[in-house]
């Protein structure tokens, strides 16, 4: 049963891959669209005209935005196979309102689905304090993570769950951060690192993360367009 | 076994209000307790050791916070009165809406009330736009859920009050912070506090009359 399933979306955003990669732990077909982000297409205006952003996921012809809503949707829609969000309740609201930490991290990582970015604190964009700064508060954030996994293999438990697939997507961006922000996240983190490594272990998660050296290139790109280096 | 209800909340927050409409629109019992955001009581503390926000909802002893989450557990827990619709594309559209309140104008009527002059007339602007937005969705129904309150409405009751003044906004050009009273009780300032209170409660006792509507 081919269901028509639309993925509009961009190579490098975290947003995107966490839809790709819950697309690929249930098993879904779908067509994905690479959209330029300096010359959207109208199919993506049309689709999301409120904010005319990635990722846009078209099932049989009707829009669903925002990453977390998508994977939300997904989850409902395709709920026999692996699933990410708990049954219970409780465990499912403490999925949700665990996941919303990566708003914390919104403002250090680069949102590039708008390529005019007014960097406020950003690890790789930024020099001097406020480098720094942005450095701190992203290991923070991390340890709380950290604080949360405890001995859990997933932030899902056993296997895969909501949680994971909202923040893996920020890992294949670390090598990048590590490098222009000149530290080590693995020396600050390692249940961090040791957690991202499992994930990658899944098929699901290693075929779909885009390649680390590639999005350092991405970011080097964005760095000189901008002046940064 | 009786279930044990209890809401960490604050009278002028729209978070916490959301919160309560949801729970009296189900018809459940909940024990309220206020909290005093400049001396937060060891509770909740201990039940948003996190964030240290309100609200939090504590069922039969286990804390749920965020107010988007707290509604959708209410609603998955409390299955009659249904809050968010059965369809799963509506229900992310509903979410979509829901956000679009919290992450875009929300913050933008913060920002309008910190800021003064020029600055506040062009973030006043914005909200407009976003305001125009939303009444595009609410497309002459009485309500975004339809014929009744539902997830949308709850969300954004704060904003009920903002509608009339939008519409009179139609065709003038720069809309002005007096006809926003509400947005002085979302900012809290010490000095301003118990005066900020006294305009929330009215506003929200208004829009408890247009609620009355639907029961």
């Amino acid at each position: 049963m081919a269901e028509e399933v639309v993925l509009l979306d961009f190579w490098p955003s975290m947003f995107g891959v966490r839809v790709r990669i819950v697309l690929a732990e249930k098993g879904i077909e779908y067509e994905y669209r690479e959209e330029d982000l300096r010359n959207k297409s109208s199919l993506l205006l049309q689709m999301n005209p409120v904010h005319k952003k990635i990722p846009v996921l078209i099932h049989k012809g009707k829009p669903v935005c925002e990453s977390s809503i998508i994977v939300q949707y997904i989850d409902e829609v395709w709920h026999d196979k692996a699933p990410l969000l708990p049954s219970d309740p409780y465990q499912r609201a403490q999925a949700s309102a665990w996941s919303k930490i990566e708003n914390a991290f919104v403002w250090i990582f680069f949102v590039f689905d708008e390529l005019d970015f007014n960097p406020p604190r950003r690890i790789w964009s930024t020099k001097g304090e406020e480098q720094e700064a942005a450095k701190k508060e992203f290991i923070e954030v991390l340890k709380v993570l950290e604080e949360q996994l405890k001995d859990k293999p997933f932030f899902g438990g056993e296997t895969l769950g909501y949680v994971d697939v909202c923040l893996i997507g920020y890992y294949c961006w670390f090598y990048a951060y590590e490098t222009f922000g000149n530290f080590s996240i693995e020396a600050e983190c390692p249940q961090i690192i040791a957690w991202a490594k499992r994930c990658m272990q899944k098929e699901s998660v290693s075929k779909t993360l885009p390649d680390v050296k590639k999005v350092f290139g991405f970011v080097q790109e964005v760095r000189k367009k901008f002046g940064v280096d | 076994m009786a279930e044990e209800v209890k809401l960490y909340g604050m009278w002028a927050s729209p978070y916490s209000r959301r919160v309560e409409l949801a729970l009296k629109l189900k018809g459940i019992p909940y024990e309220y307790i206020e909290e005093d955001l400049f001396n937060k009581s060891p509770s909740l503390l201990k039940y948003n050791p996190v964030h240290k926000k309100i609200p939090v909802l504590v069922h039969n002893g286990k804390p749920i916070a965020e107010s988007l989450v707290i509604l959708e557990y209410i609603d998955e827990t409390w299955k009659n009165n249904p809050i968010l619709p059965r369809d799963s594309h509506e229900r992310a559209m509903a979410r979509f809406w829901a956000r679009f309140i919290d992450e875009k104008i929300l913050p933008s009527v913060r920002k309008a009330n910190n800021c003064e002059g020029k600055e506040r007339e062009v973030v006043m602007e914005e909200v407009c736009e976003q305001m125009k937005i939303l009444e595009k969705e609410l497309n002459g129904k009485d309500f975004f859920g339809g014929d009744s309150i539902r997830f949308v409405d709850i969300v954004g009751n704060v904003l009920a009050l903002w509608f009339q003044v939008a519409q009179e906004l139609h065709g003038i050009e720069v809309c002005t912070p007096e006809n926003f009273p509400v947005f002085e009780a979302l900012t809290i300032k010490e000095s301003e506090w118990e005066k900020a209170v006294e305009e929330a409660c009215k506003q929200l006792k208004m829009l408890g009359s247009q609620l009355k509507r639907e029961s």
